[in-house]
């Protein structure tokens, strides 16, 4: 059984100028111990699909059809006090710019300490000792948990708030966007710990990024999004040497490969659609130079292509 | 700007308030019209403090003439004055604040303990001197009340202005060679006439108030009739003690009703303009 | 030898020094004020036409050499040359000056302002130079400019809000801002790292060729190594407010020499690239820039250090044609 399992996910946001249709009809799963990278360019989705598993959404938005499966069981069927009781303990998120979700006016240690004593039965005490154990797990010096935010460098911040994410033991990690802001090094030494962390402590890990070279070192899987829409997912493999959608295969140009030839790479043209009223059909068809008439009228459906790769493209012939 | 007119219209505080002051503006405007005053004519001697009856809907005062019209023609007076003083110290407190958030240093600091000066000193002693001082023609109380109230909006829009000041497109204009007038002029205004509406509104509302309480207390123009001379007269001519409520009470209703117009209009428009300015 | 003949942009011992501000008792206490050094010794040039990356972390300093370049943060020390002579401190030179060398932004959803019309955000340089020009053809200079960078029909883009377009439209608006002047040098800070990964081409490419028609020399900032290897002649490499390395293009990818700039490679996300454990990862962060170092910047995190380099600051050494390197190790 996955550990997690998305079947048909819609969400939408109502605003002034109607439904928003941020994710619709969204479909992937996740396997215990493992990474699945969620990627696409702003606006595809891939935050709102986050926020959705953990039931975080603003008030703006709602989840309108579909299934969220924890461990086989359907969180979209929690009440609200059911949900806080799950939260931290079976699904966490590192948000993005976390660094800046810290409260300048409590120590470090007492924040984190703070969840853990929301969700277990622990003392105070005994949760500031633990919140020193998981600084130490993510390589801050133990003694620092008696230090303020602005104290913490950026990078520290954001160890400091992986601490938090597993203070309960999750089974399921979110990272969205959790090394944008970061320098390079840092980037690298936080996604290292993450990989560790995941591994250590068999931990499902969604991370979501918009920035596709860094998931062949970090994840196993990958979905790419498009427009509130699953184009294509995949291994690591899948997707890098075999590209089967159009978008996916562009977006992996973009990426310049320092190994390779020094040329701009190719852009794509246009921009993204408007999802209050997207493009009839495939979404992507008014970007494709591919797109056939089919495409124009007819929304893809997934198609399997062998072991666990999948494309959603009028172009590409279901194999199994 | 739609946008703006729907989200007021979708309030419903603002459009209460809205629709009260658009009523009083409109009796001022046309009011006299219908109902004539003159506040310098005497009336009858045998209509003194009649209560509301036919021919005069709200009564008569204490010199026989018509309580609507005076209602009316005091409107007039009470809302140019507010909207007068306000205006004066809305500029007043604008170009302070900017030029004080804009330079910082040493213009900033003499600005702002001149400001924190106006802001200290209560201001009902201050305006009955200088009321004293320069004497009781219109002009004059809304001199008095523009100069006295532009503390509290000079802070305000400093404030914004320190914050509109860092932002990049700001830098972008330093970095082309603007001059500090031009910055000012076309960048922090604009960014932070937001703010400056929307305290305007409640500036107003203070600056009619001011005027009535400077008018009961003795200090208005007896040339013009506002809202605060009826309530000095009736209180003077003995309206209150004898119960000649229609005299004394309009008025008083009156800039209630306004000045909640105004309240609710200013919350309101906070309320919109504020969590609204992000453009992401 | 990182100074040419005939540069644009000529920087020599460049240094700012900030001074940390300090609370009201400690004009009381004795000790010297904290100093921020964030740039510390920068001597480079840029050539006529030509891309130079100042590539490097946060605290390396390299937005603050470009903004001490446009005068908009002041030097402590050091020169900047333009076109072979000091930039102009006064008034009327400065002005002048801000006319041939303009700025591009990183990021575009703030470097607009949101009150203004497209076409007076881009025809404000006009504006403020003082330029006494008819309507006509302010609105004609406008045009070009928004065409010029990539904005066709202008006439759409005229009267509409910055909120009404997207980050890359918003991104060459500020390049048509920063073209309508007809500069000679501009200095891009981080222009499209803010910008999904499909549109940045479109902007690399747009400067490119402005670059060509124009001969608009540009100084590149980023962080991302692989974006200044696409679009760069040459290179600089910087950390803690100094050139660790600089050198053409292909020579710092291919052939770095200096530890920071391989930590920096080792570090280089490639795409597809699956999963390499043990890869080098430089440990710790960049230090605080208030804080005095001895010897080379770099010590503290180097893994080759030895002693001298902890007393000694290495100079910048030509190791090949066009690339130096500051490091004992060479």
């Amino acid at each position: 059984m996955n550990l997690l399992e998305v079947r048909n996910l819609k969400t939408y946001f109502s605003t002034t100028k109607g439904m928003l249709k941020a994710v619709d009809d969204v479909s992937f799963h996740l396997e215990s111990g493992q990474a699945l990278g969620l990627v696409g360019e702003s606006g595809c989705g891939k935050t709102t699909s986050a926020l959705s598993i953990a039931r975080l959404l603003p008030k703006e938005g709602r989840i309108v059809g579909g299934e969220i499966f924890l461990d086989g069981h359907d969180v979209l069927l929690d009440s609200e006090n059911e949900l806080r009781k799950r939260r931290w303990r079976d699904v966490s998120i590192i948000f993005q710019g976390a660094m800046n979700a810290l409260n300048p006016v409590l120590t470090v240690g007492e924040q984190i300490a703070e969840a853990i004593v929301l969700h277990e039965r622990l003392s105070k005490e005994e949760a500031l000792k633990k919140s020193q154990e998981l600084l130490d797990l993510v390589e801050i010096p133990k003694e620092r948990y008696k230090r303020y935010p602005h104290e913490f460098s950026g990078g520290m911040k954001q160890r400091a708030m992986i601490a938090m994410a597993l203070a309960c033991d999750p089974k399921l990690i979110i990272g969205d966007e959790p090394t944008t802001a970061l320098d390079v090094m840092i980037q690298a030494q936080i996604l290292n710990l993450l990989e560790r962390l995941r591994r250590e402590r068999s931990m499902g890990m969604i991370l979501i990024t918009h920035d596709l070279s860094i998931l062949g070192e970090t994840c196993d899987h990958i979905a790419v999004m498009y427009a509130g829409k699953i184009v294509e997912t995949g291994t690591v493999t899948d997707i890098f040497e075999h590209a089967r959608h159009p978008y996916t295969d562009r977006l992996i140009r973009c990426f310049p490969n320092i190994h390779g030839k020094k040329a701009i790479p190719e852009g794509i043209e246009g921009y993204p659609p408007n999802l209050l009223d997207p493009p009839a059909g495939c979404r992507f068809h008014p970007r494709c130079e591919y797109a056939f008439d089919r495409c124009r009228v007819e929304e893809p459906l997934t198609r399997h292509v062998g072991g666990e790769h999948t494309v959603a493209c009028h172009l590409v012939e279901e194999t199994r | 700007m739609r946008e703006f007119l729907d989200q007021v219209k979708a309030n419903k505080m603002a459009l209460t308030g809205t629709i009260v002051l658009a009523f009083f503006v409109l009796t001022a405007i046309i009011g006299p019209f219908f109902f004539p005053f003159d506040v310098m004519e005497f009336g009858n001697v045998e209509d003194i403090l009649q209560p509301p009856g036919p021919g005069h809907i709200l009564g008569t005062d204490d010199m026989g003439r018509d309580v609507l019209g005076y209602l009316i023609a005091g409107s007039r007076v009470s809302l140019l004055v507010g909207a007068l003083a306000t205006l004066l110290c809305m500029v007043i407190g604008t170009v302070i604040g900017i030029v004080a958030g804009y330079s910082g240093k040493a213009v900033d600091n003499i600005l702002m303990r001149i400001t924190d000066f106006f802001l200290v000193i209560p201001w009902l002693p201050l305006m009955m001197v200088l009321a004293a001082i320069l004497g009781t023609s219109i002009w004059n109380i809304i001199l008095v009340i523009g100069v006295t109230s532009w503390a509290g909006t000079a802070r305000v829009v400093r404030a914004q202005t320190l914050s509109v000041r860092e932002r990049q497109f700001v830098e972008r204009t330093v970095s082309i060679g603007a001059g500090s007038g031009h910055i000012m002029l076309y960048h922090i205004l604009p960014n932070v006439f937001p703010l400056v509406f929307a305290s305007t509104i409640l500036v107003a509302a203070a600056a009619i108030t001011s005027e009535t309480t400077l008018s009961f207390l003795g200090m208005g123009d007896p040339a013009h009739a506002s809202w605060g001379m009826m309530l000095h007269y009736a209180f003077e001519t003995g309206a209150t003690s004898t119960g000649a409520w229609w005299y004394f009470l309009p008025p008083g209703i009156c800039v209630v009703a306004v000045v909640l117009a105004f309240t609710l209009m200013g919350y309101a428009f906070d309320e919109i303009l504020n969590p609204k300015l992000k453009e992401r | 030898m990182s100074q040419q003949k005939d540069a644009i942009v000529s920087v020599e011992d460049l240094r700012v020094h900030f001074e940390v501000r300090q609370g009201f008792f400690s004009a009381f206490s004795k000790k010297e004020p904290p100093v921020v050094r964030a740039v510390d010794g920068v001597t480079f040039s840029v050539g006529r036409g030509e891309i130079l990356s100042l590539v490097g972390e946060s605290g390396s300093g390299k937005t603050t050499v470009g903004k001490a370049i446009l005068q908009l943060v002041s030097p402590t020390s050091g020169t900047v040359s333009f076109d072979g002579a000091p930039v102009p401190q006064d008034r009327q030179g400065l002005h002048a000056f801000r006319q041939r060398a303009q700025m591009i932004f990183q990021d575009p959803y703030q470097s607009l302002n949101p009150r203004h019309y497209i076409s007076d955000i881009v025809a404000e340089p006009l504006d403020v130079a003082g330029t006494d020009l008819s309507a006509d053809v302010r609105d004609a200079r406008v045009r070009e400019a928004l065409e010029q960078a990539g904005l066709t029909p202008a006439d759409d883009y005229l009267y509409r809000y910055p909120y009404e377009l997207s980050g890359g439209q918003r991104q060459r608006v500020v390049i048509a801002g920063a073209l309508i002047l007809k500069p000679k040098f501009i200095v891009a800070d981080e222009p499209v790292s803010m910008l999904d990964a499909s549109i940045r081409t479109g902007i690399l490419k747009l400067m490119l060729r402005l670059r060509d028609e124009q001969d608009i020399a540009y100084l590149f900032i980023t962080h991302d190594l692989s974006l200044a290897w696409l679009i760069s002649d040459r290179i600089a490499i910087m950390y803690l407010g100094k050139i660790m390395e600089i050198g053409a293009a292909e020579e710092i990818i291919k052939r770095g020499l200096h530890p920071y700039t391989q930590a920096l490679m080792a570090v280089m996300p490639v795409p597809g690239q699956v999963r390499e454990s043990g890869r080098t990862v430089l440990e710790g962060e960049t230090p605080n820039a208030a804080i005095r170092i001895e010897g080379c910047k770099f010590s503290g995190r180097c893994p080759r250090a030895f002693d001298r380099c902890r007393k000694e600051e290495p100079e910048l050494v030509e190791v090949g044609p066009g690339h130096s390197v500051a490091c004992f190790l060479v």
